[in-house]
């Protein structure tokens, strides 16, 4: 699901789970981190980036630091620029208009 | 089960490099409870070649799909209708499953998208050990349900050799002697009788020494 968020054009994708020790789940959220360091070292290894995926923990009435993680998240991912995908894409969609022009 | 683990992302690109329109073939059988080959795993890796493809800016096309077992002539054919439609199948069953598609599909070139491992169990969620090696001649009703060909190093068949040290083989800290845990069960079981009866040599006619196996069960033919 992760790598489809990037397939569908993301730039960046935060992972929210709950607290650790207070999953509903009981490691739900401990088996959650590890499959999304898996993510991290897939997006190193297709040169996408492991910076543009993060996880936090959150309880559901911690709101405020929610929107602070979010805000932090965003001014990571504006500042890392668009993914590798959406420049290869943006390229394509310049050379086809290159094309029809001439 | 036979276990597998994934190929690096690097090879697997590299592989697929002349293609652009291929199927990412996973299996339901083994591969999928060790979790290498399964719907989710042949989803992670279409997902990862599109991606790593397209950043590349050679995109490939890829239809996944999964097989309710690569080593089984029936299921197989299922892909027959449309394998010809794609250049290349990427398969991420076990080295079996890979060659029975590449026999069966003689003009599709067949890639492993996994390393075919061994013949083990699940120890706990996402650990697995080795317990048979196949060698077509089992003695664990001397040995305590413990195999000597697996689980000791040099697969000898008369006790633990001079590289036992409290219990720990010398190839690894972290390998258990076997002859130690074989010696422990007998002990256990009381059946220490047992440990006289093996036979002072194994053949391995029966193991890969002649080639690759063959079974026939007349009564199933």
């Amino acid at each position: 699901m992760l790598l489809k968020a990037f397939e569908n054009g993301a730039d960046g994708v935060m992972v929210i789970g709950c607290l650790e020790g207070d999953c509903h789940y009981v490691n739900g959220n401990i088996r959650a981190r590890a499959r999304v360091e898996r993510v991290y070292n897939i997006l190193d290894q297709i040169k996408i980036g492991a910076d543009r995926v993060k996880m936090y923990n959150l309880s559901a009435g911690e709101g405020a630091k929610f929107a602070a993680f979010a805000n932090e998240f965003v001014d990571q991912v504006i500042e890392l620029g668009p993914s590798p995908i959406n420049v290869a894409r943006k390229h394509e969609v310049q050379e086809s208009a290159q094309e029809v022009e001439t | 089960m036979i276990t597998g683990t994934p190929k690096p992302i690097e090879e697997i690109i590299e592989m697929l490099e002349p293609y652009d329109n291929i199927i990412v073939a996973g299996c339901y059988g083994c591969v999928t409870v060790c979790r290498v080959g399964g719907d989710k795993e042949v989803q992670v890796l279409a997902s990862t070649v599109r991606l790593a493809r397209e950043a590349a800016g050679k995109k490939i096309k890829i239809k996944e799909v999964c097989l309710e077992r690569q080593c089984d002539p029936e299921y197989v054919e299922l892909m027959r209708p449309y394998v010809e439609d794609y250049q290349a199948v990427l398969s991420i069953a076990c080295g079996a499953g890979i060659q029975f598609m590449a026999e069966k599909f003689s003009v599709t070139p067949l890639l492993p998208g996994i390393n075919t491992g061994f013949l083990g169990v699940t120890e706990r969620q996402g650990e697995w050990a080795e317990r048979c090696q196949g060698c077509g001649d089992c003695v664990l009703h001397l040995t305590g349900g413990i195999c000597p060909v697996t689980r000791c190093a040099k697969s000898i068949f008369h006790g633990p050799c001079g590289g036992s040290v409290h219990g720990t083989c010398e190839v690894s800290k972290n390998v258990t002697c076997g002859w130690q845990l074989i010696i422990d069960r007998l002990k256990s079981l009381d059946q220490m009788e047992n440990y006289g009866k093996l036979k002072p040599y194994k053949g391995w006619d029966t193991s890969r020494d002649g080639g690759p196996r063959r079974i026939i069960r007349e009564d199933m033919v």
